[in-house]
């Protein structure tokens, strides 16, 4: 990794506090979620486990607003303010320029999703949590939240328009989530073979993030989040190229 | 120092730049002349790097940009016709990020950088304010102390005294003369007087091409006696 990213980096992440929306997140964020748990959808209390269970099955799909939220201006912002063309007549290669961005907003959503962490020290004054449970899934929220911007930050990259790459943002990674969803994976074995409807719910972040909340840290999840933030990576960059 | 060879540049079916070639020494203020849309701008982001060119290319100090683009840049200074900064940021820390982009990395060497180019542009007054709260004269002085901050060899400016008052203008043009002496300049305009007043050599383009290359005195010297906007009208009527 070049150099050229940690100033890129820097000013990026600080970027998010220069404006009252990073923290309207950092507070949005963690309200939503424990709130969505204490409901009687997440069922935090009837449960009666010291589990944070009922907090992540939600993560999915906040992470569905969150993150094209975060990820929307990375590139936009840029295009419509014309600072692009200052961002790369500075000494910086495409790469620098999409790493710097992406690992800015990735640690942001990693400080989102930390601040849910009191919740997790709460649940172990009340009683005796699995840790290695817990670890596992906070691993694969943040390898999960590093997907979703991989194709925000993609989104972002095709328009000057903030609003259509939140919009893009949204259904595209909708649609990697779908396609793990139960009832959408009954539906294509109704006419697919059960070995090609498995391999389309593969695709999904749900499948992939159901593992970790299992406990279970598979290298093929793992890869799969890894190779999906390549992926578009390389394309954001590509998309980048006058 | 600055060299262009056959540089073009088609945006579909137009060609904005049709083999635009010439050379800028150093002590040399060049004044990159020509009417709205004849190709000036997307000239000179092809020879910072930021367009690549469809055919040709350009050399700033003996380095090809389509070879190595980040040597190019790090040698040159550009100020944006668009924007001087990030808005968001104030002039302190926007100054900041781009010394430690262009090198400086410990704060001491930072903080000596910015000292001098806000030194140079005077901004003193306005560090700790926000570039979106800065009048226009202001954000163009911002954009003036980034190009210059690493004191770059080559200095490209895309029309640098758009939009100042009069006394601003002049500041400017003393500013751009100071530096010269050691320094290969193009900076874009389209106001004639300014190319007598600081300019040692003009370029005027119509329709991407070169339609004259010489000094002030010279471009004058085409039609005796007439005032310097009728031959540039002269030479430019293919692009009425």
């Amino acid at each position: 990794m070049s150099s050229q990213v940690g100033p890129l980096f820097k000013r990026e992440f600080l970027g998010y506090f220069r404006s009252p929306v990073g923290y309207v997140f950092l507070v949005a964020f963690p309200v939503i979620s424990v709130a969505l748990a204490f409901s009687r959808y997440g069922g935090f209390f009837q449960a009666g486990m010291a589990s944070l269970d009922s907090l992540f099955t939600f993560y999915p799909w906040l992470f569905l607003f969150l993150v094209p939220a975060v990820g929307m201006r990375l590139w936009s912002e840029e295009k419509r303010s014309g600072t692009v063309e200052l961002l790369f007549t500075l000494p910086v290669t495409t790469l620098d320029a999409v790493l710097g961005k992406f690992l800015a907003g990735w640690a942001f959503l990693t400080l989102a999703i930390a601040l849910s962490f009191p919740m997790a020290l709460t649940v172990a004054y009340l009683g005796s949590p699995d840790w290695g449970v817990m670890g596992a899934t906070y691993l694969g929220a943040f390898l999960m939240a590093g997907g979703y911007l991989g194709v925000c930050s993609l989104a972002s990259a095709l328009t000057r328009n903030q609003v259509i790459a939140f919009v893009v943002g949204l259904a595209a990674c909708a649609v990697l989530l779908f396609l793990g969803l139960s009832s959408f994976t009954d539906f294509l074995e109704g006419f697919l073979p059960v070995r090609a409807a498995d391999l389309i719910s593969n695709f999904s972040f749900i499948t992939h993030f159901d593992a970790f909340r299992k406990g279970i840290i598979d290298p093929k999840d793992v890869v799969f989040f890894l190779s999906l933030m390549g992926f578009t990576l390389f394309l954001n960059a590509a998309a980048l190229e006058r | 120092m600055i060299e262009v060879r056959g540089l073009v540049k088609t945006f579909g079916a137009k060609r904005a730049v049709d083999g635009v070639s010439f050379v800028v020494r150093r002590g040399d203020i060049l004044g990159f002349l020509g009417p709205n849309g004849a190709g000036k701008s997307t000239t000179m982001k092809m020879i910072t790097g930021f367009l690549r060119p469809t055919a040709g290319t350009a050399l700033v100090d003996g380095i090809d940009v389509e070879a190595d683009p980040v040597a190019v840049k790090r040698r040159l200074g550009y100020l944006p016709e668009s924007s001087a900064g990030y808005p968001e940021m104030t002039v302190q820390e926007f100054l900041g990020f781009i010394a430690e982009i262009r090198g400086f990395r410990t704060p001491a060497a930072r903080r000596a950088q910015v000292d001098r180019a806000v030194g140079l542009t005077h901004l003193g007054s306005v560090r700790t304010q926000t570039i979106e709260t800065l009048s226009k004269g202001y954000k163009q002085r911002v954009g003036f102390a980034q190009a210059l901050l690493h004191d770059p060899p080559a200095l490209v400016l895309d029309e640098p005294t758009d939009g100042l008052d009069p006394n601003q203008k002049n500041e400017v043009r003393t500013l751009i003369r100071s530096m010269a002496v050691e320094k290969a300049v193009i900076l874009s305009t389209h106001i004639l007087e300014e190319v007598e007043a600081i300019c040692n050599r003009v370029i005027i383009i119509s329709r991407g091409r070169v339609v004259a290359d010489e000094t002030p005195a010279q471009l004058q010297a085409r039609q005796p006696g007439a005032r310097l906007d009728e031959i540039f009208r002269n030479l430019t009527q293919s692009d009425l």
